[in-house]
């Protein structure tokens, strides 16, 4: 493996195998559910309970728990969906490209949530279900990006080469992430200006941002389980035939 | 034979084709006209709202054109083998692609250029901003057929790829078709439209250095 230490590689090659990924995620997943459940947890409480009514919004703003996280993980797990699939080409391994695709339909569904909240959050402040404003456009955009990449995969029967093929299509979609970031730069209309990730001080208030933050982080750890519990059953279909399986079958673990 | 001869030869080889087959160079030019024939049917023959939304009818109907067209970018040679040899020749193959490409460009593209001032005449448009039409359609559709040959290259293998198509290419066309339409509807109003025009030209040279290989890859794939 060229350009990357040889311990590192021995790492990512013993973690890219099948049988090795399965246990290692079987041991995780109770200890990733549990901080899940925890940040949630605080998230919500912190976000519904402790922080106070918005001076303007009222309480109507606290979708912004929901609606805001889903919006960067449409975002994240895009780049993340990307990312594994340029792993899988370039290394060839076989358990990125399985990531990838498990990725794509959790990301699809987050950026669905953020259309639907950001609409019916549209509806009480701007008096309008649907505004052509440019980040909806783009968030709407992405949606579609996310359903040709599991369109793509479906249509292809033989799963190796559409995995290929959904690496290079969401490689591609990668360059439209910055046009979807700085589209509220370039085309400012109804839409708030980004009020968290501003140079200066955030403008909004610590008590705000705390829950907001956490309900990131437990949408991120969400994000994991989804997407490890599908590339465990994809993996699962795939290695059918492999003799881990055979045993794991035989020793009724499965 | 040089990188230089296999690359023009490759163009001389598809313009032959495409003029063997003239109804493939024609059916885009038809589509494209009869599509904005049917919006002053659909919205009413008002004069004010067809000037109004000029820019955008011909260039969404422009898109649809250049994406009906791009079927035919890689199929009949992937059905006849040359795709095949065409990948195991010693040139890089994004440099071929480039000129398959272009040749598709020259066919499918250009034409709607020719076209597209009889069309702003239909819908109204004004003169001063006929000139910034061909201009956004000259820099425009061949993003078009670049970005589209990434999406005729994935879905070449399949038996029923024309769907799957439009909803890979369709939004990946997105930015061209904003930056285009409100550069033309800008310069409808007066107003300058040099930033547009740049983002377009930057565009343009984007996707000429960076498309090519992904469509490359996803040949290799298709075709193993």
């Amino acid at each position: 493996m060229f350009l990357i230490p040889d311990p590192v590689g021995r790492f990512f090659h013993r973690m890219a195998s099948p049988p090795h990924f399965y246990a290692l995620t079987e041991k995780l997943m109770p200890w990733l559910v549990a901080i899940f459940l925890i940040l949630l947890a605080c998230g919500l409480y912190g976000g519904l309970y402790l922080a106070p009514p918005d001076y303007q919004q009222g309480d109507s703003y606290r979708i912004i728990y929901i609606h805001v996280p889903s919006a960067w993980m449409s975002l994240f797990i895009y780049v993340m969906m990307a990312l594994a699939g340029a792993i899988g080409l370039i290394w060839r391994i076989k358990l990125a490209e399985i990531v990838a695709i498990s990725s794509a339909s959790v990301g699809a569904s987050f950026t669905f949530i953020a259309l639907v909240t950001g609409s019916l959050w549209g509806k009480p402040m701007w008096g309008t279900w649907w505004v052509w404003d440019a980040r909806l456009t783009s968030e709407l955009v992405l949606l579609f990006l996310y359903l040709g990449v599991i369109g793509l995969y479906n249509a292809i029967d033989d799963k190796r080469t559409a995995s290929k093929a959904v690496a290079i299509l969401a490689l591609v979609g990668v360059v439209n992430i910055p046009i979807i970031h700085y589209s509220v730069e370039w085309w400012s209309t109804l839409h708030q200006g980004p009020t968290v990730t501003k140079m200066d001080k955030p403008s909004i208030h610590v008590s705000m941002l705390v829950p907001l933050l956490l309900m990131a982080v437990a949408f991120k750890f969400y994000y994991l389980i989804a997407m490890l519990q599908r590339t465990r059953l994809e993996l699962l279909q795939r290695e059918r035939t492999a003799n881990w399986v055979k045993k794991m079958v035989l020793e009724q673990k499965l | 034979m040089s990188l230089a001869t296999a690359f023009f030869a490759i163009i001389r080889r598809d313009l032959l084709l495409a003029l063997r087959r003239r109804s493939e160079i024609a059916n885009p030019l038809f589509f494209f006209v009869l599509v904005i024939t049917l919006f002053p049917l659909g919205v009413g023959a008002k004069p004010h709202l067809l000037q109004a939304i000029a820019p955008g009818i011909i260039w969404v109907s422009a898109l649809l054109a250049a994406m009906l067209s791009l079927d035919s970018l890689f199929r009949s040679d992937f059905d006849d083998g040359s795709l095949e040899q065409m990948l195991l020749s010693p040139h890089p193959v994004s440099i071929l692609i480039l000129g398959k490409v272009f040749a598709h460009w020259l066919v499918t593209g250009l034409p709607l250029l020719l076209i597209a001032p009889l069309l702003a005449v239909f819908l109204g448009m004004p003169n001063e901003s006929l000139g910034v039409l061909l201009l956004t359609l000259l820099l425009g559709t061949p993003v078009l057929s670049l970005i589209g040959a990434i999406g005729v290259a994935l879905t070449v293998g399949l038996r029923r790829g024309g769907m799957i198509l439009s909803l890979l290419v369709l939004p990946l066309y997105v930015p061209v078709l904003i930056f285009a339409s409100n550069a033309v509807e800008m310069a409808a109003g007066g107003l300058p439209i040099s930033a547009q025009i740049n983002i377009l030209i930057a565009m343009l040279l984007m996707a000429l250095v960076l498309a090519p290989w992904p469509t490359a890859a996803a040949l290799k794939m298709s075709v193993s």
